[in-house]
């Protein structure tokens, strides 16, 4: 019984590791895509475009 | 006959990995992407701990194995990744390459550390002790460090043209710890146990191990190819602000 209470808690502290994570690494590469566009959309907003005219995104 | 005709015409995969063509075609796969992938994780995450049975030696413990060799596995394949897209930058001075191996660097950082975790969690409670330094082990931690070095070197150097011509070389040198992670089961005695999956007999495990272990692989596979393209998209308009920032500055 006690190895069975054991085992749960490596395997929960796995399962909550890789969560924190990988959560992690998904909302770092959210809000960096969120700063570049309004990063972007700031320099465009000042009259700043592409030479080719079109759109910067 | 003109000089425009007498051009070599661009094949479809410089056609696909245009900055311009990617950032068209990446936008509308990226919530299909993203909803796979959701649903292959709660597939995977339910096969784990439901449909599953507990393993006779290693007991529930073995359950870990779904999140530890996914890790394990996108460790050796982000920097395989990376691999292929700096012989891109060096050889093929490819557009996109640079772009793909800055964007991958910090994902295969934390996929290495999650291989190092889970594997550290799993190695307590089925070899008795949290860290060895054999060969497998001590070359994924290497392999850590690699991504980090690499990560470092992206920021210290300005000029991101310099800057990918670097970081190809280390990251092509840096390639050699790849094949010694992969073989060090068999080079060197180790408590980690050999290749169970990829044997030339096949699989060495039942189906119902095999089946969560084969949706959570394709899952988190799947999320770094998601995370891939976001943090490629994301390097390219970081690289048209910089740019637009110059032009503002040169004609003001």
């Amino acid at each position: 019984m006690e190895t069975h209470a054991q085992d749960a808690i490596f395997i929960a502290w796995a399962y909550i590791g890789v969560i924190v994570v990988t959560l992690g690494l998904i909302a770092r590469v959210a809000t960096g895509a969120r700063a570049a566009r309004a990063r972007l959309a700031a320099l465009e907003a000042q009259g700043i475009r592409r030479r080719s005219g079109g759109p910067a995104a | 006959m003109s000089l425009d005709a007498a051009a070599p015409k661009p094949n479809w995969l410089s056609r696909l990995a245009h900055p311009g063509a990617f950032m068209g075609w990446s936008r509308p796969v990226l919530l299909p992407l993203g909803l796979l992938v959701g649903l292959l994780f709660a597939l995977g995450l339910w096969f784990a701990f439901f449909n599953s049975p507990a393993d006779y030696q290693m007991g529930d413990t073995v359950r870990i194995m779904y999140v530890h060799v996914p890790n394990a596995w996108l460790s050796q394949f982000v920097y395989g990744v990376m691999a292929v897209a700096s012989l891109g930058t060096l050889v093929w001075r490819h557009p996109l390459a640079d772009v793909a191996a800055k964007a991958a660097a910090p994902l295969g950082a934390g996929f290495t550390a999650l291989a190092l975790y889970t594997g550290s969690l799993w190695g307590r409670p089925t070899w008795g002790t949290f860290w060895e330094w054999d060969g497998r082990m001590t070359s994924t931690l290497v392999l850590f460090f690699i991504y980090l070095g690499i990560i470092a070197l992206w920021r210290a150097i300005d000029d991101q043209l310099r800057a990918a011509r670097i970081v190809a070389v280390v990251t092509l040198v840096g390639a050699l710890d790849i094949p010694i992670i992969k073989f060090s089961v068999d080079w060197w005695n180790t408590l980690h146990q050999p290749s169970s999956i990829l044997t030339p007999s096949g699989p060495r495990m039942p189906g119902s191990l095999l089946t969560p272990l084969f949706i959570m692989l394709v899952a988190f596979t799947l999320l770094f190819l998601l995370l891939l393209l976001v943090s490629m998209r994301t390097e390219i308009l970081r690289r048209r602000a910089d740019s637009l920032s110059r032009q503002a500055v040169g004609s003001a």
